[in-house]
């Protein structure tokens, strides 16, 4: 029904992150400290992360709404979900949100932060492999 | 239906981006992405259809199928529209600015 305005909700929350990530990294990198440059260059910054979860949240929010065109529940007009004509669909609506929305919300947050920590973990690796070297 | 077909435009994007990787100026990290986020949110959705319906939900009826199928190229033509339009924006190797400058 709408079930998709879920992740759409959070990937705003997380462009908006990313942004001030990028910011502060930048201010971080700005004053030429070798020691954080270094500690910088070995690690993926978050804003870098966090753009992976920003394209799978945008991504998939994207082509989930056109299947809700597809099947009729999302429409050109005003008040756009055609689920909050009737108050008994809204009430379901509202439902589907919670529960189906939000999952699919945890669902690929917890992905993103297994595959985060995946490079993290292959990044010491690699770090690792140089200083022996 | 939907689902799968997703999954395997997801899975064929991410070995693209790994045969070019870490050279992605074609931005096919972005598309794998995309596909892998349209699929987790399908699986959550198929998951809660599953409970709903049970093993009825493997057996769908032929026309449900057939528009599941359509609907799945649709998004995946959908999904490249939305890829190819980003690249022309970001033009990463200048060819666009180059042939209209021409």
């Amino acid at each position: 029904m709408a079930c998709f305005l879920v992740p759409t909700g959070e990937a705003i929350v997380t462009t908006v992150l990313t942004k001030a990530f990028k910011a502060k990294e930048k201010a971080e990198i700005e004053p030429s400290n070798e020691e954080i440059s270094e500690k910088v260059s070995s690690k993926i910054p978050f804003s870098k992360k966090l753009t992976w979860l920003n394209n799978m949240l945008w991504g998939g929010s994207a082509l989930l709404a056109f299947e809700h065109v597809w099947h009729g529940e999302v429409v050109p007009w005003f008040p756009f979900l055609t689920a909050m004509e009737d108050p008994n669909e809204a009430t379901a609506m509202l439902h589907e949100m919670s529960t189906v929305g939000v999952s699919m919300a945890v669902l690929v947050t917890v992905v993103w932060g297994i595959m985060a920590l995946a490079s993290d973990i292959i990044m010491k690796g690699e770090s690792f492999k140089k200083i022996k070297q | 239906m939907t689902l799968l077909i997703t999954v395997f435009a997801a899975c064929v994007a991410t070995i693209v981006w790994y045969k070019v990787a870490p050279d992605d100026r074609m931005g096919t990290g972005f598309l794998a992405l995309m596909y892998w986020g349209a699929s987790l949110m399908w699986l959550c959705d198929a998951i809660f259809e599953y409970k709903e319906l049970g093993a009825a939900f493997f057996t769908p009826a032929v026309d449900d199928m057939i528009n599941d199928i359509f609907l799945g190229f649709s998004v995946i033509a959908l999904g490249l529209i939305i890829w190819l339009v980003r690249l022309m924006v970001k033009d990463p190797e200048g060819k666009l600015k180059q042939n209209l400058s021409k």
